[in-house]
């Protein structure tokens, strides 16, 4: 399923984002309820107030002067009218404004968590057919750009009862009138209709270009080294100066569709006003109307400009809600789960690893694995060798069911792994990936991951993966805090803590996956003579996909893949002897020591 | 080595929020561009909102309520001079809107192009330490707030400060006296503004931490997508990310608060100002000071004042985000880079092979351990040296320093007898090139990726140096050839492919001194031999310093430095060392235990 959307214009944004906007307010009704409520006590009081400066003009400054003197009642009743109103409109702003912003990050917060638990249940597969700057994009600045418009919105609704009220007593005024006037709010609804239209699809292409700036500033900075160390730093100055100033263009495209929006949305009650006055007068004129009421309808207009650009700030902000919430749903719509049995692994020790009629490809090639048939006895090691592409890290992935196979299974102590609950499997066996990813956290959760052991428990592990020294020689041991994918170790100490990670959990199936790539060849000799000690006590079975001849020559035997399929197996001497194709394969490293050492006869 | 998780990168805090917006306003000249003729056209649209009620009362009173009665010319002359007036302040605020997203966008374009080239003049350690994800939120997110502050809620700061004065003039006009009142009345506001403004600005301090920290939890399910899955750890993995969630959202409800208090205030602050006006206004006038028409017009005019007062705290309080997020822009800015460019100042070499010497370097990360001590040794020139020693030795940081990717803490590191520091980097990058040990590739075709070492090659050029380097055949697998595509990281090649595409690149940038970080990455026998041939090709006629991993490059190296905690131990070819029997005798015994490990099997 695609998460693409594209950036064409878009219909309907107005009415789809009030919906989206309505699924909001539902979902925080009791919130929202207070900040409407709050919003329509501040609208209630902003009237209140003129009414208030009305009835002081007429009832306490007009007369005071006639009588000469200022009676303390009325003065302390003008005081206490005033401040009463103030105050009373300041806790409805405050409902209003704490309330509302209060309803706009809980909002966030929950589709924030929604989209992480998918992540969180989705399988591998789905993973895998979405690049991980779009997922976390889609957690992130998709979820705010729904949202957005939330804020204005209990000031919009409130208001909408000033509105109401002032559009009733306008009525009472002057039908005629007000219909006048109101005029003006179909020429809001059309203007905003090609308003949103030309708005979306600038927008969505700002926010494309947004997370296109933020691709190449990460890619940029990954390579940093890189870019030092050739001094190409003009040049990827450069490249980031173009994206930049595109997305400078984009927004100020977008920017000049909104300067005109409000300023028209400003301009209309005015023309209304003017409007009511002009016609007003000329019903005046013929007798129709009183002068009073059409300053009565005239000052009511000026009272509705106000909700009018609530109303702005709301239309205004649809195009991105839409379009963050179609990114957003893209994620939480997706189906697909992975599924786990019923069934725990009973018993302890090295477990029996059977895999019959292995198949996996991905749709449109070909097979990656096919038909594979092997058994490995509890306490083995077993080295998978193989040219790159031969299916060496599917095989590993299937094993702990990160996919699962189109055919064929894997049994475990002959049980099939599909039949087994989560933990189980998890318990039982451990991978190693060869891309190791830490956690921003100490050495100590990043071992444990909250498995309850001591800490004895993670040194015995951080030893067998040769961890030990460096760990114990950094100045919070356990408790040193890791970066970002814990850069600030190097490659090797990061792969030798995923390696203690898995350890720890003292598998009873270990997976390794080029798991020691990064490490220096002597370092990895100790590790694999630290496993045996676990496979020999019959506490582990070990699958370790080989590269290096030191890995190969520490197993019991050999797996040759190739093309994904078993072309030979047995111990690594019989099939030098039995199988060119495997000589051929291992032999390449003697070919390499066998050239330098030629070259090195040469030197004189 | 870890650094318990503090960042070297600038924040900015010691800076006011006055320093921030100068510093910001000199950092991005575009936004001062022209801003005069904005600021008047948002007089002009500033003016002409407060005109237009003014006009419109006016039509009312003299046209409508006139004691001459209905006068149709005079309504009709008022009402198109009003309607003018609406227009022109329409016209006016449009025009004013378009030229601050041109310049706010432009300015904060160059900010973050400023900042993007300052993080790759950052130090090494910094780069390497800092969150990967923090760096960016400076050129992107933390950019994208200043941007929309200035859009928005600066614009309407600069209209609502228009009002204000407009307000105030008029109010002056009719009475000073009752001005002053009321301008007592928002004394207080003011001076618990400030009291706010320190509390706010620690509340979206602590709201960008929570960010921060919410971003990195949440990449956990994404990029360690099969961690969490290969370990059951789904439902702790939800926990962190709910708790950092609910962090943040803490922390913007907190935020929150004192943004709500400070904008009812002024509220409150306006009625107390409107009783005033009435009590006072009708004391002075029975004192004979005013009159009741000018008492009663001043009422209303308060309200002129209060509206863009409210306003004005609003945007006060949504300054303070802005603020914080400039203020971490300016402290990348402000982190100084270690390893300066003299420039004009720096001296060049001229071409032709190097030779390379350490004179008595120390090198100690700040605050930190030492890593190298006392380090002295001389590298002649077409020299192949080899760097060996255990994790940690450091080898890796004795490759940086020459290479000038660090600078010693002690000692002087030089090239034909020239101090790099003095070296100009136009020719230090010419001259030396490093290739680090996880061959880094763009998301772009194999041609741009090898024009990283050579900018003007031709296609013609780069398959040359294919060629040359013996990976013809390798060449030919591609069926894309040059155009191929190398995705992220270059993860559409094998470990093994992009390291041969990291020496093709070095050798395109013709380096006189390379200085290779051999990659440990076991990679297949095939892509082995090619490497190894490769090296052979590239390292012809060139002074070469090379961390082996090889076996070979050990033995084939004319020189061997072997590095143990931080000194240099020992020295000499490759047959000397072993004869002597120390440090390299052992690790090479261990070497050869491994790679013969085959042998005696057999």
């Amino acid at each position: 399923m695609s998460l693409a959307t594209g950036h064409g214009k878009r219909h309907g944004t107005t009415w789809r984002g009030l919906r989206i906007l309505f699924v909001g307010m539902r979902e925080e009704r009791r919130l929202f309820s207070l900040a409407l409520v709050g919003s329509m006590v501040f609208g209630a009081l902003t009237v209140a107030d003129a009414w208030v400066l009305g009835w002081a003009t007429d009832h306490v400054i007009a007369p005071s002067f006639e009588s000469g003197e200022l009676e303390k009642g009325l003065a302390a009743a003008v005081v206490a009218l005033f401040m009463g109103v103030a105050i009373l409109r300041a806790l409805g702003i405050i409902a209003r404004r704490l309330i509302g912003g209060i309803v706009y990050f809980r909002l966030m917060a929950t589709y924030r968590r929604r989209v992480t638990r998918r992540y969180l249940e989705l399988p591998m597969s789905w993973h895998n057919r979405h690049p991980t700057g779009q997922l976390l994009s889609n957690a992130n600045a998709d979820v705010e750009a729904v949202w957005e418009s939330m804020m204005p919105m209990p000031m919009a609704l409130g208001v909408v009862v000033m509105l109401i009220v002032a559009v009733i007593a306008m009525l009472t005024a002057d039908v005629v009138l007000t219909l006048v006037g109101l005029v003006i709010f179909p020429l809001l609804f059309a203007i905003n209709i090609g308003y949103q239209r030309f708005l979306s699809e600038r927008v969505s292409l700002a926010q494309e270009l947004r997370a296109d700036v933020s691709a190449v500033a990460h890619e940029s900075f990954d390579g940093a080294l890189v870019v030092k160390a050739l001094g190409r730093e003009a040049a990827e100055t450069e490249r980031f100066a173009r994206v930049s100033h595109q997305l400078r263009d984009a927004n100020i495209a977008a920017g000049k569709i909104r300067s005109i929006f409000d300023p028209v949305v400003e301009a209309l009650p005015n023309f209304g006003v003017l409007l009511v006055v002009v016609i007003g007068v000329e019903r005046v004129l013929s007798g129709a109307a009183q002068a009073g009421d059409v300053v009565q309808v005239a000052y009511l207009f000026t009272i509705i400009a106000f909700p009018l650009r609530a109303f702005g700030w709301v239309l205004g902000g649809l195009p991105r809600t839409v379009i963050g919430w179609e990114r957003v749903q893209a994620v939480l719509t997706a189906r697909g789960r992975a599924r786990y049995g019923d069934d725990a692994l009973p018993g302890s020790g090295a477990l029996r690893l059977e895999v019959s009629d292995l198949t996996f490809g991905y749709d449109g090639a070909g097979p990656v694995l096919d038909d594979l048939e092997f058994d490995v006895e509890p306490g083995r090691t077993v080295a998978v060798v193989g040219l790159t592409g031969s299916g060496k890290s599917t095989l590993a992935s299937l094993l702990i069911r990160l996919v699962d196979p189109v055919k064929g299974s894997v049994e475990l102590d002959e049980r099939n792994a599909r039949d087994l609950t989560h933990p189980a499997l998890a318990d039982a066996v451990s991978l190693v990936p060869q891309q190791a990813f830490l956690f921003d956290d100490s050495i100590r959760e990043n071992v444990t991951l909250g498995l309850p052991v001591d800490d004895d428990a993670v040194w015995e592990a951080l030893r067998v993966a040769q961890a030990d020294r460096f760990v114990g020689e950094l100045p919070q041991g356990l408790d040193s805090q890791l970066g970002e994918r814990g850069t600030t170790l190097s490659g090797g100490q990061r792969q030798r803590v995923a390696l203690a990670r898995a350890l720890v959990r003292r598998p009873r199936l270990l997976i390794l996956d080029d798991a020691t790539s990064a490490v220096d060849p002597d370092v990895e000799a100790r590790i694999l003579h630290g496993l045996r000690s676990r496979t020999e006590g019959g506490e582990t079975t070990v699958v370790v996909v080989a590269y290096r001849k030191a890995t190969i020559a520490l197993a019991d035997e050999v797996l040759f893949l190739a093309s994904g399929q078993i072309l030979d197996r047995g111990p690594h001497a019989e099939l030098v002897a039995r199988s060119p194709a495997y000589r051929d394969l291992v032999d390449a490293y003697d070919m390499a020591r066998a050239a330098a050492d030629r070259e090195a006869a040469e030197i004189p | 080595m870890s650094d318990g998780g503090r960042s070297r990168v600038g924040s900015g805090e010691e800076v006011t929020g006055w320093q921030i917006l100068r510093r910001g306003f000199a950092l991005s000249p575009a936004l001062r561009e022209g801003l005069g003729v904005t600021l008047l056209l948002g007089a002009l649209s500033t003016i002409g909102s407060a005109i237009v009620p003014v006009v419109i009362q006016k039509t009312i009173d003299d046209g409508l309520l006139g004691t001459g009665g209905i006068d149709r010319s005079q309504i009709w002359t008022y009402a198109w001079l009003a309607a003018g007036v609406v227009l022109v302040t329409a016209f006016a605020a449009y025009w004013m809107k378009v030229r601050l997203y041109k310049a706010s966008e432009a300015g904060l374009a160059e900010l973050r192009i400023k900042a993007f080239r300052h993080v790759h003049d950052l130090p090494v350690l910094t780069q390497d330490t800092e969150r990967r994800g923090g760096l960016v939120s400076r050129v992107t997110s933390d950019v994208d707030q200043v941007s929309l502050f200035l859009q928005f809620s600066g614009l309407l700061m600069v209209i609502s400060v228009g009002q204000i004065i407009v307000a105030t003039v008029v109010m002056a006009v009719y009475s000073w006296e009752l001005t002053l009142i009321v301008w007592a009345c928002f004394v207080p506001l003011i001076a618990s503004l400030r009291y706010f403004q320190k509390r706010m600005t620690a509340a979206y301090a602590k709201v960008r931490q929570t960010v921060g920290e919410m971003l990195s939890t949440i990449s956990e399910p994404v990029v360690g997508a099969s961690v969490v899955r290969a370990h059951n750890i789904a439902t702790r993995t939800q926990e962190r990310v709910d708790a950092s969630i609910n962090a943040n959202l803490a922390a913007n409800t907190a935020a929150q608060k004192l943004v709500a208090v400070t904008f009812a205030s002024a509220g409150v602050a306006g009625g107390l100002a409107n009783a005033s006006v009435v009590v006072f206004g009708v004391l002075l006038g029975l004192a004979g000071h005013l009159s009741v028409g000018t008492v009663i017009a001043f009422a209303f005019l308060v309200s002129l004042l209060v509206g863009p007062v409210q306003m004005a705290t609003q945007v006060l309080t949504e300054a303070q985000n802005a603020i914080a997020s400039w203020r971490r822009v300016i402290g990348v800015l402000d982190t100084p880079a270690d390893v300066v460019d003299p420039g004009e100042s720096g001296v060049s070499l001229p071409r032709g092979s190097l030779t390379a010497s350490f004179h008595d370097v120390d090198y100690a990360y700040p605050d930190g351990p030492p890593v190298l001590r006392e380090v002295s040794v001389d590298i002649e020139s077409q020299a192949r040296v080899a760097v060996v020693g255990e994790t940690g030795s450091g080898k890796t940081t004795f490759a940086k320093l020459l290479c000038r990717l660090m600078d010693p803490t002690e000692g002087m590191v030089c090239l034909d007898g020239v101090d790099l520091r003095t070296l100009r980097f136009s020719s230090l990058r010419d001259r030396v090139v490093m290739v680090p040990q996880e061959g880094f590739l763009f998301d772009a075709s194999l041609r741009d990726n090898l024009r990283y070492g050579r900018p003007e090659a031709s296609d013609a050029e780069l398959v040359e140096a294919i060629v040359s380097l013996g990976l013809a055949d390798w060449f030919e697998t591609l069926r894309d050839g040059l155009e191929t595509q190398v995705g992220q990281r270059g993860e559409s090649l094998s470990a093994g492919e992009r390291q041969l595409v990291a020496l093709v690149r070095a050798y395109l940038a013709d380096p006189d001194l390379l200085v290779l970080d051999e990659a440990t990455s076991a990679v297949d026998p095939q892509t082995e031999l090619r490497i190894s041939a490769a090296l052979d090709h590239l390292l012809s006629g060139r002074t070469s310093v090379i961390i082996a991993h090889r076996l070979s490059t050990a033995e084939q190296a004319d020189q061997i430095l072997v590095f143990d905690a931080g000194r240099l131990v020992e020295r000499g070819p490759h047959a000397e060392l072993v004869a002597a029997g120390g440090v390299y005798a052992r690790l090479h015994a261990s070497w050869v235990a491994q790679s013969h490990l085959h042998a005696a099997t057999d």
